[in-house]
């Protein structure tokens, strides 16, 4: 077991943990926000990720050990009151079925609108390829990210 | 108005005065929160009110006009959570926006079919809402006639709100809502008329957006518990094998570790249900503080298995005795493949037969002769498999995903030794059922691994165990025979299908009915790995192969594929072979000549390669053209249009959603994904072997077209999903010149990467 303090969702928060401990157990199972989803358990379908630093994440790859300084965002703490411009697009549309996949979509989403804000639809396959919806609903995911592309200050 | 008995209503209203307090139809508690709760405030917005006043099972009313609806049925992502309650606030006459949803908890005495199964959620509550929310609402202009002295049939309800014209008297619903619950429940109500829906019919945006978006706890795997511990349980590594023995010693020291244990799930005289049956009987269970200490525990643990024997397990289905076969072995794929050819060529188990068509064939002029088959799929949901248990001495709490609370339920009792009346099953929002979650043993699991360690736990499967642990879409194999005469009419028709370890034969639907000479044959392998409904069982593979097959009968006889579909439809409508058919042929030919009309069927575009397809089932009729560009030498799916006849669309936009989602999921499923056996393992046991459809492989649009009719509501989840496999197939053709008789197609060199 080992001492952390991690910038989570813009708190330090203190913890004692295995160091290999997967930041996606970190949050769901010490830090109780679950909003972050395990799906696989081997970076290969996207319900866990996550922001470290702008970058999205697989955090069931990501050991706490590794995490130091780096600021995580969680779709705990994308926004305050459920209102970047990805939450309100995907409201919007009305994406979702079961909804289980929706908030590592999200963050994929918004770390790669931060980068690349006027995406192409090819560019935003690449992007989201690794995230996985079992319900299909590509189409509107794909529609959503149109809509947040297109609101100002993405 | 319909003038309706009012029974239903009734029997919730009289059950329900005699719960205590209401506490049981509060429901969904788990976020230990007091009024309001959280999750269904933040969800909605809305003020809470001071007092609720219970009208009956189904529905509260605050003092301030906000209505608590309860939404009886498991919620896997079919929008019944807000379709559901959307039917009841339309005969309540309550505007949308002062509603709240609550999920029931499982009430066999108020609630009926509280399953998600069939595509029978919506369609076996419709009465049932409708009645709930218009004995409530006549209960409140009773109340209001009661307090204003004025007569009842005077008052007008609308939008929640009560007035009477003469007297110039308003009041909202809450004003009136403690006078109504003290009601007497009226023997009779009235209904709307269907063309005074308001609500129905319109699209409402998915209750549980907010939430959703915004990560809160709503999943069986997010709930938490004070003093809760994690449970994962290790099974054998193939089919065919049990347990021998484990060794715990070095697992135990482990940090975090509680408790390692095997669990025998039922005991050999268990009165088993099919929904109860379970691939594994035997297993270990490793108990601890935390999810990743309890994984690493596992791997570490040392267990020895052994061959199993052949079984022959006892179930019930829906009342019908059953035994299902598990032969001893190691199963491999390839020699189910040449199990499967092999009974194909020999003489089926003839399930219908209309005029000669051994004559008919004799006499053709032409034969034409396909076989298609599909691998073994795993559901899959994105939520693994997982539940809470809290079980004491003399109560059992379970709260958690599952799509058949009321099967489960004495498969609980009796493991745990208490009464029925002492499991209280709760559901959360599910990651994903697909049939899945009918299964509930992991439930039962859940149960015993509580009351065991005497502490509230939560069961979770890693990937790998809820890929390897069985209840699999079967693997189906099928041929079709066609005959044509000298003028190339279609004279003789023949199918035989089986599978492992069930036939996915539907002998009496649709073309039995549309030509003279035809025979049904089907046949089943035994097998030891264990399968279960998927999605449209059966229909999800045989649909595809049917409807392909009716393209190459149509490309031999030179007919355009629709034409020659409404040409037996027609034929099947006026003058039907045989009186047992499936099917409404004016309906089947209505979504094909909507979806002919939809995709501009009859002015293709160069370069777009185009197939059809149309299927029935679950009381539901669709028809999809799927349209195919090549880039780069490689077929993409550019659009497809669907045409849907499930009687009135209670909420349009989700359900699009669902005719999308199932369109992805039959084009990924046919195209991607199969699980195959290797001496009894799964060759796929995580997402990286397992090929689902990803975002760049889904259609670049999908469009969705509703038949207008009034006719009472059928079935949605599941009909959208086994046609499109017949569309992809019909296009692939046309696009590379081959057809694609085997899923997954990526196999097949031509549409290779």
């Amino acid at each position: 077991m080992a001492n952390f303090n991690l910038k989570i969702n813009g708190k330090i928060q203190e913890i004692d943990v295995d160091p290999t401990t997967p930041m996606l157990w970190v949050l769901r199972d010490h830090l109780k926000l679950v909003g972050t989803k395990y799906g696989c358990g081997i970076a290969q379908c996207g319900a866990c990720t996550i922001h470290l630093g702008d970058d999205a994440v697989r955090s069931c790859q990501l050991p706490v050990s590794s995490v130091g300084e780096q600021e995580i965002t969680t779709i705990e703490g994308l926004s305050e009151n459920g209102d970047h411009p990805v939450q309100k697009a995907w409201l919007e549309v009305d994406v979702y079925q079961c909804g289980y996949c929706q908030a590592g979509q999200i963050m994929n989403a918004s770390a790669f609108l931060k980068k690349t804000p006027n995406p192409t639809e090819a560019e935003i396959d690449t992007a989201m390829n690794g995230n996985i919806c079992r319900c299909g609903t590509y189409t509107r995911i794909k529609k959503a990210i149109k809509t947040a592309a297109q609101t100002e200050n993405i | 108005m319909t003038l309706v008995k009012s029974q239903i209503g009734r029997r919730a209203f009289i059950k329900n005065t005699s719960l205590a307090g209401g506490g049981l139809v509060l429901g969904f508690n788990f976020f230990n929160s007091c009024k309001p709760k959280v999750a269904e405030a933040l969800a909605v917005e809305i003020e809470m009110p001071n007092e609720w006043f219970e009208i009956n099972g189904y529905l509260k009313i605050g003092d301030n006009g906000v209505v608590t609806i309860m939404s009886p049925n498991p919620e896997i992502g079919q929008n019944v959570r807000t379709s559901m309650p959307m039917i009841l606030a339309d005969e309540l006459e309550v505007d949308w926006k002062n509603v709240v949803v609550e999920q029931a908890a499982l009430n066999t005495s108020l609630y009926s079919w509280q399953v998600a199964g069939g595509s029978r959620s919506i369609s076996s509550s419709w009465q049932n809402l409708r009645m709930a929310g218009a004995t409530a609402r006549q209960m409140l202009k009773l109340a209001a006639a009661k307090i204003w002295q004025v007569p009842a049939s005077e008052i007008l309800a609308v939008a929640g709100v009560l007035s009477h014209e003469a007297s110039g008297k308003t009041a909202g619903y809450g004003e009136m809502a403690s006078e109504a619950s003290q009601m007497v429940v009226p023997e009779e109500v009235e209904l709307k008329n269907k063309s005074e829906f308001s609500i129905i019919g319109t699209s409402r945006k998915n209750v549980d957006g907010k939430n959703i978006v915004t990560g809160k706890p709503l999943f069986g795997i997010d709930v938490q518990r004070e003093g809760m511990l994690i449970a994962n349980l290790v099974h054998p590594p193939a089919f065919g094998m049990k347990l021998k023995s484990f060794d715990a010693e070095v697992v135990k020291k482990m940090p975090g570790i509680r408790e390692v244990f095997s669990l025998k799930l039922y005991d050999e005289d268990f009165d088993r249900a099919a929904f109860h049956h379970t691939a594994f009987n035997e297993v270990v269970a490793v108990v601890g503080d935390s999810t990743w200490q309890v994984m690493q525990a596992k791997k570490a643990l040392k267990v020895e298995w052994e061959k199993a024997g052949d079984t022959v397990v006892g179930m019930t289905l829906f009342g019908n005795e059953m035994k299902v076969n598990h032969p001893a072995g190691m199963e491999n794929s390839d020699i189910h493949k040449t199990k499967l050819e092999e009974l194909n060529s020999q003489k089926g188990k003839v399930a219908r037969r209309d005029g000669n068509p051994e004559l008919a064939f004799k006499n053709a002029a032409k034969i034409i002769e396909s076989s298609y088959s599909c691998p073994f799929l795993a559901h899959n949901t994105m939520e693994p498999m997982n539940f809470f248990a809290n079980v004491t001495e003399d109560h059992a709490e379970l709260l958690g995903p599952t799509q058949t609370p009321e099967w489960m339920e004495p498969a609980v009792a009796e493991r745990l030794g208490l009464p029925l009346e002492k499991i209280d099953i709760q559901m959360t929002r599910q990651g994903g059922g697909f049939g899945r979650r009918l299964y509930g043993h992991f439930m039962v699991e859940a149960a015993v691994i509580s009351q065991k360690m005497k502490k509230p736990i939560k069961l979770v499967y890693s990937r790998e165990d809820d890929m390897s642990q069985g209840m699999y879409r079967p693997s189906y194999f099928a041929t079709y025979r066609a005959g044509l005469d000298k003028e190339n009419n279609l004279i003789a028709f023949h199918v035989k299908a089986g599978g492992i370890p069930e036939s996915p034969l539907f002998a009496n639907r649709f073309p039995a009915g549309a030509i003279d000479n035809y025979l049904a044959e089907d046949f089943t392998v035994d097998s030891n790995i264990t399968t279960g409904a998927f999605r449209a069982p059966r229909s999800n593979f045989i649909a595809g192969a049917e409807q392909s097959f009716l393209d190459e009968v149509a490309e031999e006889m030179g007919k355009d594929p629709i034409e020659f579909r409404l040409e037996l439809f027609k034929r099947a409508a006026e003058n039907p072979v045989g009186e047992n058919n499936d099917y409404d042929a004016e309906r089947y030919a209505g979504v094909l000549e909507l979806v002919r009309e939809k995709s501009n069927w009859k002015q293709s575009e160069s370069g777009v390669y185009r197939g059809v397809s149309a299927y029935f089932c679950h009381q539901s009729y669709v028809a999809q053209v799927l349209d195919i560009v090549l880039e780069n030498n490689k077929p993409v799916v550019q659009k497809v249009t669907a045409a849907i006849d499930c009687g009135i669309v209670v909420n349009p936009d989700a359900a699009a959603n669902l005719s999308e989602g199932g369109i992805v999921d039959g084009i990924g499923h046919a195209m991607y994904s199969g699980l195959t056996f290797k001496d009894g393992t799964p060759e796929q046991k995580n997402f990286d072997r397992y090929r689902l459809i990803r975002h760049s492989e889904a259609p670049k649009s999908i469009e969705t077209y509703f038949v207008q009719n009034d006719i009472d509501p059928t079935g949605m989840g599941e009909p959208p999903f086994p046609p499109i496999m017949g569309a992809l197939a019909n296009a692939l053709y046309k696009a590379t010149g081959q057809r694609h008789y085997h899923q997954p197609f990526i196999s097949q060199k031509t549409i290779k990467g």
